[in-house]
């Protein structure tokens, strides 16, 4: 069985969920490195998760 | 293995073609030439290749048949003696701009002087896989890239391939260059004194690889910048531009992903945390990918890609041996795996 697939709403990545994945769990997206946070699992659904914005050193 | 000479290896790019070249499974080195260096160890100009190869530079004057002849020549000294070079070799890689130009009145335009074999032009194929990767499969004669042409093309191929650009508006490139661009012949502005710690514009526009971004991008209205900084090796083009009227920032990330899925070199950056989240060329030295990054205003449409890359590999003897690679119908990776270095 294939495992779900969410969409970054960041980046539009196509993002297939690990079998072991929480609902509110934090995940990143691989592409654009956003945090998502899994709102729903059926059906399986992500939402931007809010980012500390770092300091970048500049 | 096919036998390979170098026509000027104590040049740079010379040297970058020689270390690819010792670690390519499928290439031998049978000779380099210099007609300054005659008679010495390749491994006294390029002090890397210590232990690694027993090859003098030898006279240009006496080839010996080849399979494959890089030349690495300044530029202006292949066309002059090409039908010769013809004779001795049947796949010749030619690094300088004397070939990369198809028309000859482009090339006076911006070379400031006649070609001497117009009628090679049309028989070489642009040595830049993401742009001629069928062409270079059946390719005898390729030209080597410019490096900021390089950077700056790369820099547009997803705008252009995904048809995400206005057209009709202008692009301007602006390119921060490292000092290896200048060669290894030394000049008054390359002394430490005067080219440590520079941010030199030195071109803000007319420069000589403006014509390889028009004619490999069909661009009309395109300004190259040129802007020397203080590093050794590598170039990053900042380029403006704007998209066409409902381009959003999605499609700008499927553009430029398709881009890095359909070349094996072309990687994207633009990373949330971490240090390197745009692309810089400081950890590409040494390697031959080309790393991607944008962003868009999505009030004016304006949209920003940037390429890094190291000048002496992507931007000139790795794109050559990628080409070369395609050329003989290996894979196009072959001897070009380094990743670089980090730190650095």
């Amino acid at each position: 069985m294939s495992q779900p697939v969410v969409t970054c709403p960041e980046c539009a990545a196509e993002i297939e969920l690990a079998p072991d994945t929480e609902q509110n769990e934090i995940i990143i997206c691989p592409d654009c490195g956003v945090d998502l946070e899994v709102v729903s699992l059926d059906p399986p659904a992500v939402e931007l998760a809010p980012m500390e914005d770092e300091d970048w050193g500049e | 293995m096919l036998k390979t000479t170098i026509i000027g290896g104590s040049g740079y790019t010379g040297g970058e073609l020689l270390r690819l070249l010792l670690f390519h499974p499928e290439i031998e080195i049978v000779q380099v030439t210099s007609r300054r260096k005659l008679g010495e160890y390749v491994y006294q100009t390029h002090p890397n290749l210590r232990g690694l190869t027993k090859l003098k530079f030898t006279a240009p004057d006496d080839l010996h048949p080849v399979d494959i002849l890089f030349l690495a020549l300044p530029h202006g000294a292949a066309q002059k003696r090409i039908a010769e070079y013809a004779a001795a070799a049947k796949i010749i890689v030619d690094l300088s701009a004397d070939f990369r130009l198809k028309d000859a009145a482009a090339y006076e335009k911006w070379y400031g002087k006649p070609h001497a074999a117009p009628d090679w032009l049309g028989k070489f194929t642009y040595g830049l896989a993401e742009l001629h990767r069928a062409e270079l499969q059946s390719a005898q004669y390729i030209s080597g890239v410019g490096c900021n042409a390089t950077a700056v093309n790369l820099a547009l191929l997803p705008l252009l391939q995904a048809d995400l650009l206005d057209t009709a508006r202008p692009v301007i490139a602006e390119v921060k260059v490292g000092s290896s661009e200048g060669g290894a012949e030394p000049n008054p502005g390359a002394h430490h004194a005067e080219r440590s710690h520079i941010a030199r514009t030195y071109a803000a526009y007319g420069h000589r690889h403006t014509a390889e971004v028009i004619q490999e991008s069909g661009l009309a209205d395109v300004t190259l910048t040129m802007t020397s900084v203080d590093m050794v090796r590598g170039a990053l083009a900042t380029v403006h531009g704007w998209v066409r009227p409902g381009v959003a920032l999605k499609d700008l990330w499927k553009a430029y992903r398709a881009a890095a899925a359909a070349n094996p070199f072309l990687r994207v950056v633009k990373e949330r945390r971490g240090v390197y989240r745009v692309p810089e060329p400081k950890i590409l030295a040494g390697s031959n990918y080309a790393d991607l990054g944008f962003d868009l205003d999505p009030e004016s449409g304006h949209v920003v890609s940037i390429c890094a890359i190291d000048n002496l590999m992507k931007g000139a003897a790795g794109s050559a041996v990628q080409a070369l690679n395609l050329a003989l119908g290996f894979e196009e990776t072959l001897g070009l795996e380094f990743p670089g270095l980090h730190p650095i």
